[in-house]
């Protein structure tokens, strides 16, 4: 059984990011780029199910520039067994990405498509669910715990108020929250065993696949900037600022 | 053609509508000039009847069927579609159940989603926060039918009263057969909804234990009527459920008063609450980032201080 994982290259979760004055974007030039936390669940997910017997091979996807590359490698350092790069300099909506995907989906014919619930960056948490709906399959998005047995797939999620629990036919797309598992660190073999797995380059041209965007950008800014308020002295004055300037309590 | 007819997929628990879809109707309103809700349900005549009474809708299509019953994301996004080609907008609230299935909607419309829209600038044009709220991008659709999830936060309730729309019944869609439900753990308890409530206490990592999370912080939300959240470190570490964590990937509030207890505020916990009217921050370490955002600061023990605030309220 085969899983196809996609893997997002983003800016690391730690950097403070800068929006550009002019209104244009962001500024990401020299920061540091990563692997988008949720997708790195979803490898470490579908590593552990290979290790369990489940799966028998993981394939990691990346769409998007050329650098997209050390993020797939970062993927089969966690143990993914190939790599396929979609490669494009064109920007990638969530749609477009869904698309790709799903054109993959057709050639690899996996069992299981796990996917991060959201990237980092544009926050969108739409490319599982529109991967689900363009290839018709079933869809489990936000999942805390996958159980794999009888062809199905019995999934956890995290819902408003708490868990629910929905079972898939299989083929699937999964999506994946914070608590699913906590991912390995690569160790150095692996990386090192990383760079000689077989790494693939596809275009969205050979895909068939348009990934024009369909949303104009037409500026990025910084949020109203909440200024820092007093620091109190005590209890007693915090109260009396509560109830007397602020009248929330 | 294009239409300015709007239609809002409402959240509701067959027997009422929840307060994100009234956020959702409002963002309708200054979408389109004519708001419809689907209920989409089981038995859920009561909640299209709620919906019915909701200020600025003017018509609820009442979809009922089991296979409605968990709004499951197959069968739900068919029954939108199937209403799609009558409308400009498809707006849902950014809930887990909206961000579930608006981009299935979208994908099948073979349109873009604009997710978390937090202003309508214009009919065609959209504020979104990205990069954990860092960045306000402001984006425009040509699509024909815009598909938005609307963060409930950013737009106040339409008033639940005053409304007198009509009910249409429509025919449910089949079961898609892809997917079952199994079951669902909800916590029940008197606290308001931690999305919607007035206010809201929140705990970090500082707590330290399950237990003393609970012990210091439930008297203190018990006395101002609050609900419970949490710093993903402190869901992490296992202190709260998952379900109350406040941050970019988790809940999104903006309460009149936020207390944060022991969170040091990095900058995925200030995404999910830094709208807040009134922000309170308590926490030993001075430099704690949570300061740089709080209105009222107080640097102190929290496990001191909660339970002063606590016997002074």
């Amino acid at each position: 059984m085969k899983a196809l994982v996609a893997v997002k290259r983003v800016v690391d979760f730690n950097v403070k990011i800068r929006v550009k004055p002019d209104g244009s974007g962001v500024d990401l030039a020299g920061a540091k780029m990563s692997m988008n936390p949720f997708d790195e669940i979803a490898i470490e997910e579908a590593v552990r199910l290979k290790e369990k017997g489940v799966l028998s091979e993981v394939i990691a996807v990346s769409c998007g520039v050329g650098a997209c590359k050390d993020t797939l490698r970062a993927a089969m350092a966690i143990g993914a067994d190939r790599g396929i790069l979609v490669e494009t300099d064109v920007e990638l909506q969530p749609l477009a990405v869904a698309k790709l995907l799903k054109a993959l989906v057709d050639r690899e014919q996996p069992q299981l498509v796990i996917l991060g619930k959201q990237a980092i960056d544009g926050d969108c948490n739409q490319t599982g669910q529109m991967l689900a709906a363009l290839a018709g399959l079933p869809q489990a998005t936000f999942a805390s715990k996958v159980e794999i047995a009888d062809g199905r797939a019995t999934v956890t999620r995290e819902v408003d108020g708490g868990l629910e629990t929905l079972r898939l036919t299989l083929p699937a797309v999964i999506t994946t929250d914070l608590r699913l598992n906590e991912p390995r660190y690569a160790t150095l073999p692996n990386i090192m065993k990383a760079k000689s797995k077989p790494l693939d380059t596809v275009t969205p041209a050979q895909l068939g696949v348009d990934v024009a965007p369909r949303l104009r950008t037409i500026r990025i800014v910084e949020p109203a900037k909440r200024s820092a308020g007093i620091k109190v002295p005590d209890i007693a004055t915090l109260i009396a600022k509560l109830k007397n300037e602020a009248k929330v309590i | 053609m294009t239409t300015r007819k709007v239609l809002v997929v409402a959240e509701h628990d067959h027997v009422s509508i929840r307060m994100a879809t009234r956020n959702t109707v409002t963002a309708a309103l200054a979408c389109g000039d004519e708001v419809h809700v689907l209920v989409a349900g089981d038995n859920a005549s009561e909640a299209a009847q709620a919906a019915a009474r909701v200020h600025g809708v003017s018509k609820v299509l009442h979809a009922d069927a089991l296979s409605l019953a968990e709004g499951l994301a197959e069968n739900l996004a068919a029954q939108v579609l199937a209403l799609a080609p009558h409308y400009g907008y498809i707006l849902f609230p950014a809930t887990s159940s909206g961000k579930n299935v608006a981009p299935c909607v979208a994908a099948l419309l073979d349109v873009a989603q604009i997710s978390d829209v937090v202003r309508v600038v214009s009919s065609d044009t959209f504020e979104r926060p990205i990069y954990a709220g860092n960045a306000i991008a402001t984006v425009q659709s040509s699509d024909p039918v815009k598909v938005i999830t609307v963060r409930p936060t950013a737009f106040d309730a339409a008033s639940a009263e005053g409304g007198t729309a009509c009910i249409e019944p429509l025919d449910a869609v089949a079961d898609s057969g892809l997917s079952a439900f199994v079951e669902r753990f909800v916590a029940t308890n008197d606290r308001p909804e931690l999305a919607g409530a007035r206010i809201v206490v929140s705990g970090g990592r500082a707590l330290g234990s399950s237990e003393k999370f609970l012990d210091v912080l439930t008297p203190l939300a018990d006395k101002l009527g609050a609900a419970l959240g949490a710093s993903r470190a402190a869901v992490d570490a296992g202190y709260a459920p998952n379900d109350w964590q406040v941050g970019q990937t988790g809940k999104i509030v903006a309460p009149q008063l936020y207390i944060a207890c022991g969170i040091s505020g990095a900058i995925q916990h200030q995404a999910g609450m830094k709208d807040s009217r009134v922000i309170v921050a308590i926490n030993k370490d001075p430099d704690a980032p949570i300061f740089e955002i709080a209105d009222y600061g107080l640097e102190a023990d929290l496990f001191d201080a909660v339970p002063q605030l606590v016997a002074a309220l």
